[in-house]
Formats: C-alpha cells, structure tokens, sequence
C-alpha cells in the first residue's frame, strides 16, 4: 500500500521505510513553536519536570503575538516569562516587539519552515506550514514543553482526505474562498484526524499567500494537517528565505484516500461563513441584509500581502461607510514595510481605516477591536465562534480581505463595489 | 480510575472558545481558568459543578484553538470526565497529556441528560448510567497512550 505526502514526512522522521493509517510512533521535530499564550504553560510543565536543557536551541521558536504589544498587566508577565525563559536557554528564534508578527505569518516569511519538515507548535494554526509542502500540526502545551525537552512527539499516522483542485479560480475567489467552500462540503469535523492533501492543475494558480490561507484553516475542518506538494511557487517562495534545501514528497499513485473532494475553482463566488460555525457558508451576494459595525482585515489566515493588495484594491478611491469601524492589520513587520512602499497605507488610511501593528489582537477577541453586545463584524479571521471576538451576543462572519472591504464600504455584507 | 458524578449535557462543537473564552487567556493560573468554565454557553456551570461531575457532549468536542487552558479550566472546576460522541485532536491529546479523564461513547453521550448520574471506570472502560439503568462499553486507549497516562502524564518520561 502506497503513502500520503503526510505519511512520507512522518515516516522519514520516525526513521521508518514506511507508515499506515492509524499506527503510533515517535517522530523527531524540525522546529517546535510557542507563542506567548502557549509558552508560559509550557515553560511552567518545562520547569516542574525539573529540565535544565533543551534538545536544540537552533529549532524553538518562540513568537510573542497574541496580545503583543501587551495588553494588560498579566499579558505582560507572560511575556516576561517568555523572555526569561528564552534568554536562559539562548533559543535563537525568539521574535519580541519590532521583530515579531503573526507567528504563521513569520515563521514562513523568515524561511524557518522548510518543504519535507516536521514542525509542531502549541497553536492550532501550527498547520499553516502545510503550504510549503511541510507536515506541520498544532499540539499543547505540554507536547511543546516535551519537544522542547526532547526533540521528539508521539502521532498517531493520520488517513487523508484528497482535495482535488480545478482549473483557474473565478474573478475575485481567494485561497480564503476556497477553503471556507471545502469546509463547508466537510463540515468543521469532517477532516477530524485526518490529512487535507490538496493536488490538482488548479494548484499553480494559486500564490504562496493563498496557500497558506488555505492551509491555515484545515484546523477548521477538524484536519491534523493541510499540504501541498512543493512545486515551483514554493522553491521560488522558499529561495533566498530559506538556508535548507526543500525535500518535495509525492503521494504514491497508489496511496489510500477515505474520500475524494474535487473542486473546479472556476465554479465558484465569493462566499462567507455566517454565525457560529466556519462550515456555515453562504454566497456573499445573497447576505446583503446584515448591516455590520465593524470589518477586521488581518490574522495569521489573511494578513499577508495578497491580502493587503486585495483589500486596497477595494479601498482605493473609496470610503468605509459610516457606522463601521475598519480595523487592518498586516500580519507582519516586513509585510507592514511592503504596504508603506506600495502606498496601501495611506489608502487604507484614506479609506477611514486604522492601520495596527502586528498582533492576533481582535481574531481571538484579545484586544484591538473587541465586539459589544449583538455587534456584526466581518472578518477575514479564522473563527466566529460564540464570543470569540468580544460579547457572547455578537456575530462574526469569514470572508475573504476583497469581500470585507466591499462590506466595509458599503456597510453590509456584499462582494461588489461601485465601479469596481 | 473510576468517576462517579451527576452529568452536565452539552451539544456538539463545543469550542475551546467557550470552554475558556480568550479574554481569559491573560493568566495560566487553573483556579482563575475554572471560575469562567463554559461562561459563555452557560454562566452558572462554574458556580453549579461539583467535584467528580461529569460533562457529556455530542460530536467534536473541544474544536477551535489549541490552548491547553481549556483542558486545564475543566479539570481545575472539578469535573473529573468528559464523555463525548467524539474529540477535536488536539483538545483529545491535551487531555491525555494533562490527566484530565476523556472518552468516546456515542451511545452513552446521546442518552445521558442533565443530572443523571454516571460512572466510569477507565481502566475498564465501562459507563453506568445509573439513573436510566443503562450500561456501556468503550475501547480501552492503545497501550503507548495508556503508558503516558500510567506514568502520570506527557512531561514524567521527558526528564
């Protein structure tokens, strides 16, 4: 029996020839990741088994993102037990204010994760890395404080789901669109401990940003991993970021698949995942009726350049409308310097929007535009689940950074713009 | 181990979101995470839960984020098992990996409603649920899993 392209990584990392669904084994990590909501927890774990070593201080990173610049007092002392800890154990990954962002954002962009890789870190995003061709899945705290310790993870191998991409996405579908059309067709468990492995000819036309977006949010069909085979968008993305030369894994022509999902991408519109699950999905063109208060354009799944250009391309000449609050935060430092180069800024600012430092901030409903009582938002974040970016009673809806701008200049949900 | 407690029912897809809402995120203290448990699917769960109850729930359990506070809130509020049709991965590993009592039972999951009082044995993997008379079975953990549970968690075989 043939392997995944999931199942390749994690046999070569457990030194085995091969793997089957369902088998327990011990693989050895390529990088493992904290950010500062995570790591204290693992460092508490860390210090409690009495650890005075980690296993290599070149392969933990260590990212200070969610409520970074600190929010309050106690956000402050977790960092600071961030820092500590990163300072005595001399983890060379370790990205403060000025020098982090969005940790999937960054870890990408500063070419830490490599094709073939196997990285874990204590964030459900962690699958983001999938997009460069890597088997990379979020774990707890304490797998982290393990990993840290030991270089190693026990997985269970998982089956997989075969994402079969079509021909060239219609005018104004995202990567965004695309993966909320998948979990919709799945459901938020549909993929649960499994691999999302997306091939087909429609793959090429999809940018390193698009990827990632669509990885980022296999989590919310319950997928372990999302990934892409590594093909010549990758090494061109990887080249001059990435010191390790990529290993590009093929599925096995005969590899096992539970389910097949083919999706022709020149089918499909700008959709949006309405209240309370990211499987609710609805065409954007049929929710005109929901006004919104608020439009938030950033996050570790849409806070890269595509994504600002995107966005600007709707704010250009335009003006959020009155009653919603535009809040844009481009997920990284350098991403942040791109957009000053290429005057987005200044049109975002012009279009009424604010324009935030790097930060997770309102995507988890931290800081940074926190929802009141029955508010609507659009978001072009990863959840919209009870409460999660303010008050219980407030709505949140995933969209792509194209259809919240057109919401935010109109006022309600749509995927047009006058003259656009 | 075995659990003997009054049940606690939710539905499916419950979100590490509602089980320990963000904003809580700022501190790692269990005790300060166990107050706000489920807060924002139902208010009174915290004050109401008692040592040893069990919370039962549908599909998908413990879904969103990867924050081990979610685990951490519900063993630290006092209930000391979840049952559910089935785990969201990384919740389901974290559970493990910090000793707070989980298991699959789809049957004993859909029958079981707020207040009957259950049991579960996990080291035979039986359910009771006392109030409607009903027994279940479940599949035991494989052995390497029952091994980390065994030796008192993940971080006992790092050192």
């Amino acid at each position: 029996m043939g392997m995944t392209m999931s199942q390749k990584i994690l046999a070569a990392h457990a030194g085995k020839e091969s793997v089957k669904a369902g088998e327990l084994l011990t693989a050895s990590i390529d990088t493992v990741l904290g950010n500062d909501i995570t790591t204290p927890v693992a460092v508490r774990e860390f210090e409690n088994a009495g650890l005075t070593s980690v296993f290599d201080k070149s392969k933990i990173c260590i990212v200070l993102d969610h409520f970074v610049p600190n929010k309050d007092i106690k956000s402050a002392q977790q960092c600071k037990c961030c820092r500590t800890f990163a300072n005595k154990f001399g983890i060379e990954n370790f990205f403060d204010v000025g020098e982090m962002g969005i940790e999937h954002a960054l870890l990408p962009e500063k070419g830490l994760v490599c094709a073939g890789e196997l990285i874990i870190g204590a964030d459900s995003h962690t699958c983001t890395y999938g997009a460069l061709g890597a088997f990379s899945t979020g774990v707890g705290s304490t797998d982290m404080a393990y990993a840290m310790a030991t270089g190693k993870t026990w997985f269970k191998v998982p089956s997989a789901i075969k994402v079969v991409l079509k021909n060239k996405p219609a005018k104004n579908v995202s990567g965004k669109d695309i993966i909320l059309h998948l979990i919709g067709i799945t459901g938020v468990d549909g993929a649960l401990y499994k691999s999302l492995e997306f091939v087909g000819d429609g793959v090429k036309h999809l940018n390193m940003d698009e990827r990632l977006t669509i990885c980022n949010m296999a989590i919310e069909a319950g997928a372990k991993n999302g990934i892409f085979e590594c093909d010549e968008v990758t090494e061109r993305y990887m080249k001059d970021r990435c010191k390790r030369a990529p290993l590009r894994y093929k599925a096995d022509a005969d590899a096992e698949y539970e389910r097949t999902v083919e999706i022709d991408l020149s089918a499909l519109s700008p959709v949006v995942a309405c209240p309370h699950l990211p499987s609710n999905v609805k065409a954007a063109s049929g929710l005109s009726g929901i006004k919104i208060d608020q439009a938030v354009i950033g996050s570790c799944t849409n806070g890269r350049l595509t994504d600002m250009r995107e966005a600007a391309k709707v704010f250009k000449g335009r003006h959020t409308a009155k009653g919603v609050r535009t809040i844009v935060i481009p997920a990284t430092n350098e991403i942040y310097l791109d957009c000053v180069k290429e005057g987005l800024i200044e049109i975002f600012i012009r279009a009424g929007a604010v324009v935030s430092t790097p930060t997770c901030g309102p995507c988890l409903g931290g800081y940074m535009g926190i929802l009141a009582e029955n508010e609507k938002c659009i978001a072009t974040t990863n959840r919209n689940f009870v409460g999660r970016m303010g008050h219980a009673t407030s709505e949140i809806y995933l969209a792509s950074p194209y259809v919240a701008a057109c919401s935010a200049v109109n006022g309600f949900i749509t995927d047009k713009a006058e003259g656009l | 181990m075995k659990v003997v407690g009054k049940v606690f029912k939710f539905g499916d897809n419950v979100d590490t979101d509602v089980i320990i809402p963000a904003r809580y995120l700022n501190t790692s203290d269990a005790n300060e995470l166990a107050k706000h448990c489920m807060e924002d699917i139902d208010p009174t769960f915290a004050n109401k839960v008692r040592r040893g109850d069990i919370i039962v729930a549908g599909e998908n359990f413990g879904c969103g984020s990867s924050r081990e506070h979610a685990p951490l809130a519900i063993k630290s509020c006092g209930a000391a098992c979840v049952i559910a049709r089935s785990f969201a991965r990384i919740f389901f590993r974290n559970s493990i990996n910090i000793g707070l009592a989980i298991t699959e039972c789809g049957d004993a999951a859909d029958d079981a409603e707020n207040g009957d009082e259950m049991s579960v044995d996990m080291a035979s993997g039986e359910i009771v649920n006392v109030t409607k008379g009903k027994r279940y079975r479940t599949m035991p953990f494989p052995e390497e899993i029952q091994q980390i549970i065994s030796r008192g968690g993940l971080m006992k075989a790092a050192k």
